[in-house]
């Protein structure tokens, strides 16, 4: 499916009035009220948030557009800006390949896709030649681990797997021990989700991290937080509670193929300035790309991919 | 972030010192905070300029009441306008049909349509002695179709045979002709996750609609969604049609804005909420509580029933006794802080609280946070068996070897145990109140510094 498709939707009516608002402003430097406002509402609908989308606004607020400028130019000033402050974030995933294993933990909220990112990351590792180990951390969920199984068979990676409801800190340790054993290149721990708000459930999580350090006090070198794009002003709060309790490094962003664009991403990079790694753009194991910040601002303010 | 509604239109109103009927400006000027707020809580745009000009509408020219400021009056009237758009009253899922009545669940990916399904399934059999079927139509992700099954068996509900190769349109057809067949009340269809946009998928959703012709169906959306959701639920009602909507994740401390948005835009009432991964964790739709979180007002309600439910029963009842005989000691009081844990932390519980704006701002100046109830464990760790049963025993030296075992400072120390001793003062006064006044009580007083 074409997802650029929806770049061009539902920004007709706040479009109109920058057009108009660009019109006036055309030759007395500055743009108009109407015209900031219809700007920043583009944001605001992006979920970058009202604050930031506030600041951004008064940064070019003052900005002299030349005469022939029209909506597009003032659009991708603005989408420059937001790139400028994602552009130190961008940094694609990179397992050590000196570790055996390089161990990555991933984790996060309920259904944000922590597995699908799994087998995803799987397959781009194995393209590269690296051995796979999984471990099918999420104990709870009916039929997580079967759901794992399937991204191993698909990536050709072995999978390491407990009982249901067995502890994931003694899942994880074992699969480490596995993975020391075969010779593995990276070792990725798949977590049940978890909402950051739960005291109990973060605390499981910081006790695969203890017991996993027993091994290698280094491990995990990676900690992915995998965020859904659909989210809103809380995927702030995620970031932080998560980083926290886990030591985050990296995240990444997920369904950026639907509707929903991901701007709350623009004030996490601002306070947090954690790489995000790779982006969820599908279903399918080849629907990982990595994270292009001048892709993603001018995605944010409706204009298409390329310049 | 820490200040409620109510201070800042506070704020707004004590620069303007004025009484009787709101004025035009006073009113844009309130409304301009009731904006950010609504945004900040995730409210789609487009829904919160309506909900604007409505609160408009209705607070230009209000007599403010006498007894009541006027930041807080138009917080009266956002919030009624907030409940009356939300919807007042619960409404119940609709099974007035010819048995089998199918229910179909849609929803973009990982909403938690398969988790509902088993929690409404596990809800229609217990609550209302329905039969129930449940039919996985997810033929796409990995696991699915096993995964509901998987959670058919952890409630004893039935799950239609998988066939494998079946399309979504056949799987469903074949569920309600095996709930018509073997007698079945309920028939509840899960299908796999999609994409507002994806029209194929899309167009999917309404061959099962048409050929089963559901009686529900319910657009099963994250409480954490941001803008997208007037996006998301404009399309599964245009493209399928939905009768009523499911927000999952209420247990997160997402402000839940997406609520209104999706409410705003399709007019279909929410009619549940999912509150946990567990399968019993749904409950009716309250609008006053999501309101409360909308506007950052706090929900005492929410408090009491959240702190009624974690604490065991008769923890509570054993706290309330030794706090009437004058015998709460420190093991209590560390109890007393793992349950605050437990219930998300302080500020999962300042987020319940009524009226607590300036108290949140006190303690986002004093930097209280969770952190700090971790070091009081901490500090009562140290103690020794004794020192707990006796807050007598803690005498300047025996203070600094606690504050040194646990990585404190004798500060720290000193402030836990005038906390103490506040704590069980106020206990001992509230006994009267029952456990949860109990429990309010001790939680309060943990609050002052
Ligand atoms: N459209 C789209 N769907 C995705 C993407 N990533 C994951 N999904 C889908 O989102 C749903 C949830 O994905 P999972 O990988 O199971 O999520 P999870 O975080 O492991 O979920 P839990 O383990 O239940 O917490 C599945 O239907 C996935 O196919 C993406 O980038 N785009
Ligand atoms: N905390 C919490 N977790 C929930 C709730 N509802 C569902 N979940 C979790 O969310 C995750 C995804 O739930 P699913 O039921 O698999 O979601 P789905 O919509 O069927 O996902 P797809 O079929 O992949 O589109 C699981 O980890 C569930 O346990 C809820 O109300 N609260
Ligand atoms: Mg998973
Ligand atoms: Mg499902």
């Amino acid at each position: 499916m074409n997802w650029f498709r929806r770049l061009t939707s539902g920004l007709a009516r706040s479009s109109n009035r920058l057009v108009e608002g660009i019109a006036r402003a055309v030759g007395r430097g500055g743009l108009d009220a109407a015209a900031l406002e219809a700007l920043e509402e583009a944001l605001i609908a992006a979920d970058l948030g009202p604050s930031v989308a506030s600041r951004l606004i008064d940064g070019i607020r003052n900005r002299r557009f030349d005469k022939g400028a029209d909506e597009v130019a003032v659009r991708e000033a603005l989408a420059e800006e937001i790139a400028a402050i994602l552009a130190p974030v961008a940094r694609p995933f990179a397992p050590d390949p000196a570790r055996r294993p390089h161990v990555v933990l991933v984790v996060g909220v309920n259904g944000s896709g922590k597995t699908t990112t799994i087998g995803k990351l799987a397959r781009a590792l194995a393209a590269d030649g690296r051995r796979i180990i999984l471990a099918a951390g999420d104990t709870f969920r009916a039929a997580a681990v079967s759901q794992l199984r399937i991204w191993g068979e698909r990536t050709g990676s072995r999978v390491v797997s407990g009982a249901e409801g067995a502890d994931p800190a003694a899942l994880a340790f074992e699969a480490l021990q596995a993975a020391r054993a075969d010779g593995a290149d990276v070792l990725m721990i798949d977590t049940a989700g978890r909402l950051h708000n739960k005291t109990d459930l973060m605390a499981e999580l910081a006790k695969v991290v203890r017991v996993i350090k027993k091994l290698d006090p280094d491990a995990p070198h990676d900690v992915l937080l995998v965020l859904d794009a659909t989210t809103g002003q809380n995927a702030l709060a995620q970031v932080e509670t998560f980083r926290s309790m886990v030591a985050v490094n990296g995240l990444v962003v997920t369904k950026l193929d639907g509707s929903a664009r991901g701007g709350v991403l623009v004030a996490i990079a601002e306070k947090f300035a954690l790489p995000v790694v790779a982006i969820g753009v599908g279903e399918g194991v080849e629907d990982l790309s990595a994270f292009s910040p001048a892709e993603f601002a001018r995605s944010l303010l409706g204009l298409s991919p390329q310049i | 972030m820490f200040e409620t509604l109510t201070a800042k239109l506070g704020d707004v109103f004590e620069r303007l010192k004025r009484r009787g009927a709101l004025a035009e400006g006073d009113v844009d000027a309130a409304l301009r905070e009731v904006r950010v707020a609504l945004l900040e809580a995730d409210v789609a745009l487009p829904v919160v300029k309506d909900f604007i000009a409505g609160v408009k509408l209705k607070a230009i020219g209000q007599e403010v009441i006498r007894s009541v400021s006027p930041g807080q009056m138009v917080v009266k009237i956002v919030h009624d306008h907030l409940i009356d758009t939300l919807g007042a009253t619960a409404v119940e899922i609709n099974l007035r049909a010819v048995p089998p009545v199918p229910i179909l669940m849609v929803g973009l990916q990982g909403s938690g349509k398969t988790t509902t399904t088993a929690k409404l399934a596990l809800r229609l059999t217990q609550r209302d002695k329905k039969k129930v079927l449940m039919a996985s139509l997810d033929t796409r992700r990995p696991a699915a179709q096993e995964q509901l099954a998987v959670l058919g068996q952890q409630t004893g509900v039935v799950t239609l045979p998988i066939i494998a190769g079946q399309d979504p349109v056949a799987i469903a057809r074949r569920a309600v002709e095996a709930g018509a067949r073997e007698g079945y009340d309920v028939v509840l269809l899960d299908t796999a996750g999609r994409l507002a946009i994806d029209d194929e998928l899309m167009a999917e959703a309404a061959a099962v609609r048409d050929a089963t012709k559901p009686a529900e169906t319910l657009l099963v959306a994250d409480a954490m969604t941001g803008q997208d959701a007037v996006n998301l639920a404009r399309a599964f009602n245009e493209k399928i049609g939905i009768t009523g909507i499911v927000l999952t994740r209420v247990d997160g401390d997402a402000r839940g804005g997406a609520a209104l948005s999706m409410r705003a835009v399709t007019g279909r009432p929410i009619k549940l909420i999912g509150i946990g991964e567990k399968l019993d964790a749904i409950d009716v739709f309250h609008p006053d509580r999501i309101a409360g979180r909308i506007l950052g007002m706090g929900d005492i309600v929410g408090l009491v029933e959240k702190a009624a439910e974690t604490v065991e029963k008769e923890e509570a009842e054993k706290l309330a006794r030794k706090a009437a005989k004058g015998e709460f000691d420190f093991d209590d009081m560390a109890a007393q802080l793992r349950q605050l844990r437990k219930m998300g932390g302080l500020s999962g519980v300042m987020g319940l609280l009524p009226g607590v704006g300036k108290i949140k701002k006190q303690m986002a100046e004093a930097k209280v946070d969770d952190r700090i109830v971790r070091r009081q464990e901490a500090i009562i760790g140290s103690m020794t068996k004794a020192e707990r049963r006796d807050v007598r025993l803690l005498n300047g030296r025996r203070r600094r070897r606690i504050a040194k075992g646990s990585g404190t400072t004798v500060e720290e120390v000193n402030r836990l145990v005038k906390q103490y001793m506040e704590m069980g003062r106020m206990m001992k006064q509230v006994t009267k109140l029952g456990q949860k006044g109990v429990m309010r009580a001790g939680m309060a007083s943990l609050f002052r510094r």
